[in-house]
């Protein structure tokens, strides 16, 4: 009875979160903005010498990838700090809601509009796709398992934005979330660097490399645009990295929220 | 327990599991994509287009590169394979992007020319390399030692070998052994010697544990092959002066050729087989020896690197 109200509160945090963030005009922008750059791959993919797929696919997803961590991060930011400048927050919490509750509300809202921004934009590249090659091919599903791997990118983004966001300024929240995205992007040069370190730094460097939030094994864009597979177990720890990473994040995140004075 | 305090609780519970659980995943990442087939390359093999990517921060571009070149060296070392085909461009856009970085033109050096499984068997790429770092640094006698020793060791080219010592030996910070080797390289005497210093010299110039590792292998190999021909030259005076050879090590002690036993570098005793040859006792034991082996048997490669030495 307990848990059922509780998900109700978290569904209606989220369901609100989701409408407040699909009214965005800036968000519209970016999707459009994104699919332009899927279709212009088709006329990249012409003008240059049989790589139309492989421009297709490489400039498609690149758009998908960073324009939805652009949007994960616009949105993402603001969830708190717009609160309780509209002072709305307050009216939330003085409701049965409890502030964990809050958080997980607006990160389950803000990962469901990436999922639908991500479909949006999913379909403009494989229209793309489906106008270069005239049908869809076999290796295609491994395009669509680097859409989902994007879709987990952006889960962890999420994450992420919405921590900063539980303590911190939107700017600063900004460059934060986008810091760790570019670090987290060369998370495999970064353990590799960790490797061949010894000593304290060593040990500090492997610390900073695991805590870093991967995203290099979840990019496999030009991987799948060679038409190579993707290894089933890597989707499988993938997924299990990425909801264990945003439970890592989010769980701080309502840490620091449970603490921090709202007065 | 109230219910803030149990949320707190259950939620630093939650975050320490996830924590864990991601970085044990992680590691299972990083050890599924080891396995997966190699799948190296360089899509991009211009530094001028890596330079005008990297916004003005081609400093840290070159360092991503070395650190990727390194890598690259330890992994193939370490699944043993004698294929080093992105070594040569993976250090031509590291030293394109910062022609400064000195650590890769020695690396180079060292692991682009020789033969494969020790090196990438490319001579021409290490003497490009080379030349492109003396033309960028021309005040780095490393770069012209590294010239001068690729023209020695891998060409056997005494001339241009000396020019470059020579150059290296005029600038106003120089090392002490530069002109000897120049002067060595004019007289093509004192092969053992020569090789020696060079070796030396590579150990005492780097703090790369791989080209140290190196170095010590090559110095070790030097002590065994001059050895090896010290000890058959008094084999041969022995039994020019017996009318017989010696049947052991004792016989030449005996005869006041040698004072006790002699060890190789690993301290195993060398020996005499009939006939008069020397042999180690355990030749898979030290590299790069190209005296005291078996009759046809072939120059002993170190094996690939053990996973913590691959570090």
């Amino acid at each position: 009875m307990n848990s059922s109200r509780t998900d109700a509160r978290i569904g209606f945090i989220a369901f609100n979160t989701f409408r407040e963030a699909v009214r965005d005009r800036v968000l519209y922008n970016l999707i459009a903005f994104a699919l332009l750059l899927s279709g212009s791959a088709i006329l990249v993919g012409e003008i240059s010498i049989d790589i139309e797929r492989l421009v297709v696919v490489n400039l498609g997803l690149t758009a998908v990838s960073i324009f939805g961590v652009v949007i994960a991060i616009f949105i993402g930011i603001g969830l708190v700090s717009k609160e309780m400048d509209k002072r709305t927050l307050y009216t939330v919490l003085s409701r049965p809601v409890r502030r964990w509750e809050f958080i997980v509300g607006k990160f389950f809202g803000l990962t469901g509009t990436l999922i639908v921004n991500t479909l949006f934009m999913a379909i403009g590249v494989l229209l793309a796709l489906l106008y270069t090659a005239h049908r869809f091919e076999k290796m295609d599903v491994w395009v669509m398992v680097a859409v989902y791997f994007i879709v987990l990118q952006f889960l962890i983004v999420c994450a992420l934005a919405l921590f900063f966001s539980s303590f911190s300024t939107p700017l600063m929240s900004a460059v934060f979330t986008f810091a760790l995205f570019i670090i987290g992007s060369l998370a495999e040069d970064l353990r590799g660097f960790a490797r061949i370190t010894h000593g304290a730094g060593g040990v500090l460097a492997t610390a900073i490399a695991y805590l870093v939030p991967n995203f290099s094994a979840l990019n496999v864009i030009s991987q799948v645009a060679h038409g190579d597979s993707v290894p089933g177990r890597l989707i499988l720890y993938n997924t299990l990295y990425a909801l264990l990473y945003s439970t890592m994040v989010i769980s701080g995140a309502v840490l620091i929220f449970q603490r921090r004075n709202l007065k | 327990m109230n219910a803030t305090r149990r949320v707190n609780v259950a939620t630093a519970a939650l975050l320490l599991f996830s924590m864990t659980g991601a970085v044990a995943l992680l590691y299972a990442i990083d050890h599924l994509q080891r396995k997966a087939p190699a799948q190296d390359a360089l899509y991009i093999n211009s530094p001028n287009v890596l330079r005008r990517m990297s916004l003005g921060y081609s400093g840290l571009l070159a360092d991503i590169y070395w650190t990727r070149a390194v890598q690259y060296f330890g992994e193939q070392h370490h699944k043993g394979s004698g294929d080093f085909r992105l070594l040569a461009p993976l250090l031509e856009v590291t030293t394109g992007l910062d022609p400064r970085l000195l650590p890769a033109y020695q690396f180079g050096a060292n692991f682009l020319a020789p033969k494969p499984p020790a090196g990438a068997g490319l001579p021409g790429s290490a003497l490009s390399l080379m030349k492109y770092g003396i033309e960028h640094n021309p005040q780095q006698w490393r770069l012209y030692y590294n010239l001068g020793f690729l023209y020695y060791t891998e060409l056997k080219d005494y001339a241009r070998a000396e020019e470059a010592f020579a150059q290296g030996a005029k600038l106003p910070d120089t090392n002490a052994f530069m002109p000897i080797l120049a002067a060595q390289m004019a007289q093509h005497a004192g092969e053992f010697d020569t090789a020696r210093m060079l070796w030396f010299t590579t150990y005492q110039s780097t703090k790369d544990p791989n080209i140290r590792e190196n170095a010590v292998g090559h110095l070790q190999a030097l002590r065994v092959d001059e050895d090896v021909t010290r000890l058959e030259e008094l084999v041969a005076k022995y039994r020019q002066q017996t009318g017989h050879p010696p049947t052991s090590m004792a016989d030449l002690e005996h005869a006041g050729f040698i004072h006790g036993t002699p060890t190789d570098p690993k301290g195993h005793a060398y020996k005499l087989m009939p006939g008069g040859r020397i042999e180690v006792q355990d030749p898979q034991n030290i590299f790069f020896i190209t005296k005291g082996l078996r009759p046809g048997a072939t120059t002993p490669q170190p094996p690939p690197v053990r996973k913590a030495d691959a570090k």
